[in-house]
């Protein structure tokens, strides 16, 4: 089959190749514009943060050697010849690591329900009043941008050293993160079975209970879980400033140059991460399906 | 005129057992779940010494230290705020950055459309997840230990750990990509690496693009605490002015972190929306 292809006339032809030539141009420019002004930010931003190559290059050698040291043990021997030795202060760590995920439960816990009670506050469809809605929006946003470690390090002052500042410094960290993601939720909610428990009378709180939490709790208990996971993380560095947990070990074997003690505790870290992503993720997959997971 | 069905409520019943009659193990799930959680709950909160007691008298304290830190105030050190300010921004952009640069072609290996072979994804993805494991405030404490105190150490920080996370959502970008296009770059002769470049990279940039700019805002977070350990920028100062109970410098250096992060924000938003189109962020 043979299809007639039109060629139009050489005036048209060179306007149209102009107008295309200056489109392209035009957007070329602008790129050229963008990369030169990121490319002066980041010289800037070299500049502002001290970056020296040559340190770099003359301590790159530290780095690739500091692998080398956490490997080796006190006897010179790479670590995993000998786990026993490098492995021995196992039901000391374990232990610590136990707290580190009960600090990291109990935090998400707490956070989960306070956000689970502010939320219905904060969501657009839900909110009782507008003022109520901007307070308790500004409230979360304020508990999510101050990083937790900065909350353990007041709370520290205030209710001592020990895991209880680690769990009430991520308990509200969680409070805002999930407070504004439970929130969104709750707005992509349907709103017809909130008409009809409304249209029988009920009240706000039984519109809540009876309309909107039987549709979104899956989604809360999936986002929970997530959480979870990244307050594993975050609690095993609480430590770094006295709020408890394994991070208190890890500081200390790396500010005292305890090399084997090191990896020992690095590798019980990423090995418990490993877990509880993993499990989380069979958690939510078998409880919610596999769409659910994201 | 619709007539009033009687019901049978035996019949209804009968019909529908599993309604009805649930096996009791299906009735009590989510109550033991509920039970189970909070004896955790109790257990730890008991294990963690938290008492009644302490609880309040923090909260007390708690109530002092915010009283002290209004109104918030730099006193003579503002100068000082700004440059740590600065630092700590600089080392949010060069960090991201750096690892996005060093992720792209490592993403590219623990792509499933790229590297069909498991054996070879395999390492690759766990190399990633280790880096992705390891806290960035570890790795800041592991870099100072190379490259000295300040906020070169917490560049290459932010530089190691997002690198990990780079590399697992990059190659999650590059998966899901249309492979039609790979496909007729194949069939008109073009070799891999000439599918990787106008097969998949045209599609794929504009996702990286959009993940980069979120990443330089939620890294201006981390980077305000990296200083915590010694690696430079604001949360050095903030680490100081708490140890030596200066509150109304601790809740100005709070106000700047917020208004910083804020300000990023909005700028990254825009700059997401401009590149890859408003649709695609939502």
């Amino acid at each position: 089959m043979t299809t007639a292809v039109s060629i139009l006339p050489e005036q048209q032809l060179a306007v149209l190749n102009a107008a295309y030539r200056q489109a392209v141009g035009r957007r070329r420019l602008r790129l050229l514009l963008g990369m030169a002004v990121f490319a002066a930010a980041l010289a800037l931003a070299a500049v502002g943060a001290e970056v020296n190559l040559r340190t770099l290059f003359t301590h790159f050698g530290n780095f690739l050697s500091y692998f080398d040291r956490i490997f080796t043990l006190d006897s010179g021997q790479r670590v995993w010849t000998d786990a026993g030795e490098w492995l021995w202060g196992w039901r000391k760590w374990l232990t610590m690591l136990g707290e580190t995920l009960l600090i990291s439960y109990v935090g998400t816990l707490i956070g989960a329900i306070l956000a689970f009670c502010l939320n219905f506050f904060a969501a657009e469809n839900t909110s009782p009043a507008p003022w109520l809605r901007f307070v308790v929006r500004r409230l979360l946003e304020f508990a999510r941008t101050v990083p937790g470690i900065v909350f353990a390090l007041i709370f520290v002052i205030a209710f001592g050293l020990g895991p209880m500042a680690g769990v009430l410094a991520i308990a509200i960290h969680s409070t805002g993160a999930l407070g504004k993601l439970f929130s969104e939720i709750v707005e992509n909610a349907d709103m017809k079975p909130v008409e009809g428990v409304r249209s029988t009378g009920a009240s706000w709180l039984s519109c809540m209970r009876f309309a909107i939490v039987p549709q979104v709790t899956a989604g809360y208990a999936s986002y929970a879980l997530l959480r979870f996971e990244i307050n594993v993380r975050e609690a095993s560095v609480m430590g770094f400033v006295g709020a408890g947990g394994i991070g208190q070990e890890l500081v200390v074997a790396i500010r005292k140059f305890y090399y084997s003690d090191v990896s020992a505790i690095l590798l019980t870290i990423i090995v418990t991460v490993f877990i509880i992503d993993i499990s989380t993720g069979w958690l939510r997959g078998r409880l919610f399906g596999r769409e659910a997971r994201t | 005129m619709t007539r009033q069905q009687a019901v049978d409520t035996r019949e209804l019943r009968a019909r529908y057992p599993d309604v009805f009659d649930r096996p009791a193990s299906a009735r009590l799930a989510t109550p033991a779940m509920i039970v189970a959680a909070f004896a955790i709950l109790v257990y730890g909160l008991v294990d963690l010494d938290f008492s009644p007691s302490r609880f309040f008298a923090g909260l007390n304290q708690l109530g002092w230290i915010t009283l002290m830190m209004i109104p918030p105030d730099p006193g003579s050190s503002l100068p000082v705020y700004l440059k740590a300010l600065g630092e700590t921004l600089s080392i949010a952009l060069l960090g991201t950055t750096l690892a996005a640069v060093f992720a792209l072609p490592v993403s590219l290996l623990a792509a499933r459309n790229i590297v069909p072979s498991k054996l070879l994804r395999f390492p690759v993805r766990r190399f990633l997840d280790s880096i992705r494991g390891v806290d960035t405030l570890i790795w800041a404490l592991v870099w100072i230990n190379v490259v000295g105190l300040g906020p070169f150490a917490g560049v290459l920080a932010i530089a190691v750990s997002d690198f990990g996370a780079f590399g697992k959502l990059f190659s999650e970008a590059i998966e899901g990509a249309d492979q039609k296009q790979v496909e007729g770059i194949r069939a008109s002769g073009g070799s891999a690496l000439h599918e990787i470049r106008f097969g998949l990279m045209p599609q794929v940039l504009p996702v990286i693009a959009g993940q980069v700019l979120y990443f330089i805002e939620s890294n201006t977070r981390s980077a305000t605490i990296i200083g915590i350990v010694g690696a430079g920028g604001i949360g050095l100062q903030l680490a100081e002015q708490i140890r030596v109970l200066e509150w109304q410098k601790v809740s100005f250096l709070i106000l700047m972190i917020l208004v910083a992060v804020a300000a990023i924000d909005f700028i990254s938003g825009k700059l997401r929306f401009a590149i890859i189109g408003r649709r695609a962020v939502a």
